[in-house]
């Protein structure tokens, strides 16, 4: 029941922006990464992009997931870096998931999302892409304590 | 990586930044800066919530809250969830229910993790509600995980305890063998709009009729979390069990507070020198009585006792 590891988990939000409510991949992914040791916090459907920051401010959550299905992810993912970029946040990792064409994923990682995972994608590799992340993401301020 | 970490007062200057990073510290075991954080301050009021899962404990903090903006109390929500025995992780959704209060500024979230601790908190929670005080909230509102029976640490860290119900979610023979309706100051049945209602009201009002005699008798309060409906109610009897507390019943459940953490604290220092002793030392663990070698054990560690910080 002690934990002795120095590494606190990897904090992490989970969203469903906009009008979407789609939110079956949303779960099996939030549950792929609580099962994977992670600590998710799933914030539910319609969230607007002041919303999402908020919640991953007040968690001290170190990477966002975002899902749409709903082919507003080029207005609504743009907005959620806009406004981590306002609130001086831009050191949060922002990941998505769901129907995103070839071309605008592309151009979403341009902008400054870290990774795209559309469907089919297996859920170990979203972990083990989480897991490649989690020591640069946790060595800033208040990653391990030892 | 040896970045120095900010101090107390810094993160105090960074508003809810600085409070979401002091209680992921904390939670790592930064004990020192939750002491650094209350110096000065008075504690914040606490009012736990407990019950079994699916009573909606979230739904009526939402509708809780909503009704404290209205008083303009600034209030943190610290909302604990369980953790996977197997892996540590967690699944955190209680902020789905309290989206109303997503972006006001007067209200702090935070959904923490019990990370292996039984009991229904986390093993920080005191830690974190000193911190809260240190960044000036009136009053802070404990979510417990909700396991059903045996979440009653809340007890000794809330000012007031509110169990919350839900009809046709067991039988009174198994709120008395929890030993929750004990510790509850308020007592709650949530979805009182129920078909199954009255007859939970009538047990329960049974059960607090034979309840022992005390100073204090547990008001049973029927509340709609989805409507709104009662939650005014519940509130005063909240308050009420305040005035009670202000006559002298809360300087002896702050005593015994400080007693629990007390107690805490020399178990978990004894466990984890001990645990290191025997390390070193295996021979130490030769016979066959685990009292013999425990008494022998902490004649060794005596002399070792930590001294004031």
């Amino acid at each position: 029941m002690v934990r002795t590891s120095a590494s606190a988990p990897l904090r992490i939000v989970l969203a469903k922006i906009g009008l979407d409510g789609h939110d079956r991949g949303v779960k099996v992914v939030a549950r792929a990464l609580r099962d994977a040791g992670f600590e998710v916090i799933y914030t539910g459907l319609r969230q607007t992009p002041g919303m999402v920051v908020e919640a991953a401010l007040q968690e001290d959550a170190r990477v966002i997931g975002l899902s749409l299905h709903s082919g507003a992810h080029m207005t609504l993912i743009p907005a959620v870096l806009d406004e981590l970029r306002r609130r001086q946040m831009s050191d949060v990792l922002v990941f998505a998931g769901g129907i995103i064409p070839p071309g605008d994923a592309a151009e979403l990682r341009s902008l400054g999302v870290a990774e795209i995972f559309t469907p089919g994608t297996p859920l170990d590799s979203i972990v083990s892409w989480l897991r490649e992340r989690q020591p640069a993401l946790q060595g800033g301020d208040g990653g391990s304590s030892s | 990586m040896s970045r120095a970490e900010p101090t107390a007062s810094e993160l105090v200057l960074q508003g809810v930044r600085g409070l979401a990073r002091a209680i992921s510290r904390i939670e790592d075991g930064d004990r020192d800066l939750a002491m650094a954080l209350a110096r000065g301050r008075s504690r914040p009021r606490v009012v736990g919530f407990t019950g079994p899962p699916g009573s909606g404990k979230s739904t009526l903090l939402d509708a809780l809250v909503t009704l404290l903006r209205g008083q303009g109390l600034r209030l943190a929500l610290i909302a604990v969830d369980p953790s996977s025995p197997h892996t540590g992780g967690a699944l955190l959704g209680d902020r789905i229910r309290l989206q109303r209060h997503a972006q006001d500024p007067g209200v702090y979230v935070r959904s923490l993790s019990a990370r292996g601790h039984l009991g229904g908190l986390t093993a920080q929670s005191a830690d974190v509600v000193r911190a809260l005080g240190g960044f000036d909230f009136d009053l802070v509102l404990l979510e417990t995980v909700g396991v059903g029976q045996s979440e009653l640490e809340v007890a000794q860290l809330a000012d007031t305890t509110v169990l919350v119900l839900a009809p046709g979610l067991g039988d009174s023979i198994q709120h008395l063998k929890s030993g929750v309706m004990e510790v509850a100051d308020v007592i709650c049945l949530n979805k009182a709009d129920s078909a199954l209602a009255p007859r939970a009201l009538s047990e329960l009002n049974s059960i607090l009729r034979d309840a022992p005699d005390s100073l204090w008798h547990p008001p049973l309060v029927g509340t709609v979390a989805s409507t709104g409906s009662g939650v005014a109610e519940l509130w005063s009897a909240i308050e009420r069990h305040r005035t009670h507390l202000a006559a002298g019943e809360g300087d002896r459940r702050g005593r015994e507070r400080i007693q629990a953490e007390v107690l805490e604290l020399v178990a978990s220092w004894a466990r984890s020198e001990a645990r290191a002793r025997l390390q070193e030392e295996p021979e130490l663990l030769s016979g066959s009585d685990p009292r013999v070698i425990a008494a022998r054990l902490l004649e060794r560690l005596r002399p070792q006792a930590p001294r004031e910080p």
